[in-house]
């Protein structure tokens, strides 16, 4: 029978292994270089243009000073599994280290695999709140790569699917954004809302979540009938409601000095970590690729770039909140413009023919089969497309051989490129800040890993 | 297409491609000063940077004067002032790539590294935490490379078509 | 005088049923929500599909104090000794609903990232299928749940091999078979 305290040390030491991942943790001072601390309390203070301040770094620390605690996987943050490593020295957070790979799929290898048409349903699930924009990122460069022309109409319905899309991300991002300071009833109210969007999708496309609806050269099914009625009310319903979270939140003074002041960041830190989306416009820079990189008829719509000032957290809740706004006010003028015509290009190479028209005609018959089970082959060559999606830049490099299946397709998620923000805005924070900068940060973990 | 800066290498391959502003073709080289070049000349952004295994599509078009390689890079750079995009692609080598890392001029490009590091084996000088990120440390392959398997698993009930 | 209007107010029972009665009607789920069915378990938690009428809308965030595991969301390689330790962590008794397509078998994923089924990991007492289930489905799932232990052995450990649930009893309520109906055809 062996000493016990030797036991609960041996014990400690197996399940620990099972779980540690090595040197992708992070790793206590005395094994820990001044260029990796210096990499570890923020990336870009190594920047030559950006003096290291040596007090920053508190390289005479030792490691019986401060403490490494885990922020596991499984976390009550509901952000997904994210793994965050700290380092604490009582209350305040010095370094840190996001472990990440907990949702890795492999959804880049299982893309050359799958044909073009089933692609959608592999990109879709990366950033799973925002489907409508995974699959517009990369049906658009197919089409690139494709040269054809998409019809008006699904151009329109695209675009209005994407912001109805984007409005159903942020209130995702306001309801959990609330749960994690603790304010439930936010929880509830965004839910709520949301289940007025997801029943449109569901008429539309089938399905709440995931949806596989916008395919290359158009979208998968025409919108359908009565959708004025229901978009309309739901942009009224949801208009509405966001004074409601202004009451709720926005002048609350527990709110205000929760997120207030709270994980600054300046333009040009955001600027070297490539951070793009709320997080880049919280600082003030007015970057929006719908505005400025103008793709499907957002230049035929009216909205304005909402653009913070102080690069806080309260920044970047205000900027979600208008952007709820203005993408309602953009599904009005969609709702008004709305084309009609073809939901899908007609190329008989890249669309299906109509289902009734395989038993009349022997070319359809052929079609038909051809895309199905081979899939529409795509000429050779490479393109970067990038959209703005409610995370930022997400833009999808593919790379063709000819073939009917992708060689390369690569999805730059802008989760991914932000999460290399955190340790930076945490440095210096308190623990309890360290939740809600994650929850500000808005990462989804299935585009982090992909 | 807009012209290179002025302070490029000289020697620089350009092309044009689809859906960017200029396509650049460094040698592993000239591909740092490039990049710096293009800093200093306003790309503020480096958006994107990737790794392409060419392991069965080696004869892909290429302007002429570059030397095709297995592995190539890819880097996306923006810039928000003039709102231009530039493609560079970086031959990196076949048996052991290895580029310069853009770290020090960009440290957005810390975790995408990693990631090409983690799932293609490409190796980038003065990185400053060459490690796995998305697999498990103790994990032995570089999964996306065209010689790795997908693993799939057969599936009963299924005709499967054997190991990918 | 007092004790006549005793005579309504006893509650007789077998123990067993009042101890599944129990268990069933507060099953608390620990968070283990990782990929796209964590979205749609949260809105089954949710105003519109609540989940608070079965008592579950407190999902508890140690595992320790929770009864059941909604494994939510694909698992990959990384992840699968996290999601055994928490298991681990769980007191008896303790039940795992394997909620999509992806923990159920893999999934769309069936590469070398992601564990072809959850149930190669933790046994899994219910399977919720769909990509992702809506939260009707879910509660089905649930509710499919609640009938294993209103069922169940209350005894036996999950460890020591307890059946997941005992055969269907007659009281036990089954769907009715359709009867197919011939429209416009005479007789």
């Amino acid at each position: 029978m062996s000493d016990p305290t030797v036991r609960v040390a041996e014990r400690v030491d197996l399940l620990t292994a099972e779980t540690s991942e090595g040197e992708q943790g992070l790793q206590p001072r005395s094994k820990t270089n001044t260029d990796e601390l210096g990499r570890e309390v923020g990336a870009v203070l190594r920047q030559s243009g950006l003096t290291l301040d040596p007090n920053d770094v508190d390289y005479e620390r030792r490691d019986d000073e401060t403490m490494i605690i885990n922020m596991g996987p499984a976390h009550p943050s509901t952000h997904g599994v994210l793994r965050l490593m700290l380092e604490l020295d009582g209350e305040f957070v010095l370094r840190t280290k996001p472990v990440i790979g907990y949702l890795h799929t492999g959804m880049e290898k299982t893309a050359e695999v799958l044909s073009y048409v089933q692609g959608g349903t592999n990109v879709t699930r990366m950033d799973y709140v925002s489907p409508v924009a995974n699959e517009l990122g990369y049906c658009m460069a197919v089409e690139k790569l494709l040269a054809i022309e998409v019809p008006e109409r699904a151009i329109w319905i695209r675009m209005m699917m994407a912001e109805l899309n984007r409005v159903a991300s942020h209130l995702l991002w306001m309801a959990t954004n609330g749960m994690d300071l603790g304010a439930t009833t936010m929880m509830i109210y965004g839910f709520r809302e949301r289940e007025l969007v997801l029943a449109f999708f569901e008429k539309t496309a089938g399905l709440r979540m995931n949806l596989n609806y916008v395919r290359p050269g158009g979208v998968a099914a025409d919108l359908p009938d009565g959708w004025e009625d229901d978009v309309l009310v739901i942009c009224d319903t949801i208009y509405e409601r966001t004074f409601e979270y202004d009451e709720l939140l926005t002048g609350q003074p527990i709110f205000r000095n929760r997120m207030i002041g709270v994980a600054p960041i300046t333009a040009e830190e955001a600027l070297a970590l490539s951070l793009t989306g709320p997080l880049l416009r919280s600082t003030g820079v007015a970057w929006d690729l719908r505005r400025a990189m103008p793709y499907l008829a957002y230049d035929q719509v009216d909205f304005d770039v909402i653009v913070g000032t102080y690069g806080d957290n309260f920044d970047r809740y205000a900027i979600r909140l208008n952007e709820i706004r203005e993408s309602v006010r953009i599904v009005r003028q969609c709702l008004e413009k709305m084309p009609s015509g073809d939901y899908r290009s007609q190329d008989p190479k890249v669309t299906p023919p109509p289902r009734a028209r395989i038993d009349e005609s022997m070319e359809a018959l052929i079609h038909h089969f051809k895309l199905f089970t081979e899939g529409f082959h795509v000429p050779v060559g490479e393109v970067y497309s990038a959209i703005e999606s409610p995370r930022g830049e997400l833009g999808c490099y593919l790379v063709s051989d000819g073939g009917p299946k992708p060689y390369r397709l690569h999805v730059r998620g802008p989760s991914f490129v932000n999460l290399q923000a955190v340790p930076l805005l945490m440095r210096g924070g308190l623990l309890s800040d360290a939740i809600t900068v994650i929850s500000s940060v808005d990462p989804i973990m299935g585009e982090v890993d992909r | 297409m807009i012209p290179l800066p002025l302070a490029a290498p000289p020697g620089v391959v350009i092309a044009d491609v689809l859906a960017s502003d200029l396509g650049c073709f460094p040698t592993t080289d000239q591909y740092f000063d490039l990049v710096r070049a293009f800093k200093d000349e306003g790309f503020e952004m480096c958006v994107d940077l990737c790794a392409v295994d060419y392991l069965e599509h080696l004869d892909r078009p290429l302007p002429d004067g570059v030397k095709e390689t297995r592995f190539e890079i890819v880097v996306n750079l923006l810039s928000l002032s003039k709102k231009l995009r530039v493609r560079i692609r970086v031959q990196a080598g076949n048996e052991e790539p290895r580029v310069d890392s853009l770290f020090t001029l960009y440290p957005g490009t810390e975790a995408m590294e990693r990631e090409a590091f983690d799932l293609y084996g490409v190796l980038f000088t003065n990185h400053p935490d060459m490690t796995r990120i998305l697999m498990p440390e103790d994990w032995e392959g570089h999964p996306l490379r065209k010689d790795y398997a997908v693993g799939k698993v057969p599936v009963q009930f299924k005709e499967s078509p054997g190991p990918r | 005088m007092a004790l006549e209007d005793l005579q309504h107010n006893f509650l007789t029972g077998q123990v067993e049923d009042l101890v599944r009665w129990a268990r069933r009607a507060s099953v608390w789920p620990a968070t283990f929500g990782l990929a796209c069915c964590a979205i749609e378990m949260m809105a089954a938690g949710a105003a519109d599909y609540d989940l608070a009428r079965y008592g579950m809308e407190v999902f508890r965030n140690s595992p320790r104090q929770a009864d059941l595991m909604i494994v939510a969301g694909r698992v990959s390689q990384k992840m699968a000794p996290v999601l055994r330790q928490v298991y681990d962590q769980m007191m008896e008794p303790k039940w795992v609903i394997s909620m999509g397509v992806c923990a159920s078998s893999g999934g769309l994923f069936n590469n070398y990232a992601i564990v072809q089924g959850v149930d190669q990991i933790v046994p899994v007492d219910v399977y919720a299928p769909g990509c992702p289930p809506s939260p009707e489905t879910l509660m089905h799932a649930i509710l499919t749940l609640h009938e294993q232990i209103r069922t169940g052995e209350i005894l036996q450990r999950r460890s020591e091999g307890r059946p997941t649930h005992v055969e269907a009893q007659s009281n036990v309520w089954t769907p009715e078979v359709p009867v197919t109906v011939r429209v416009g055809t005479p007789k």
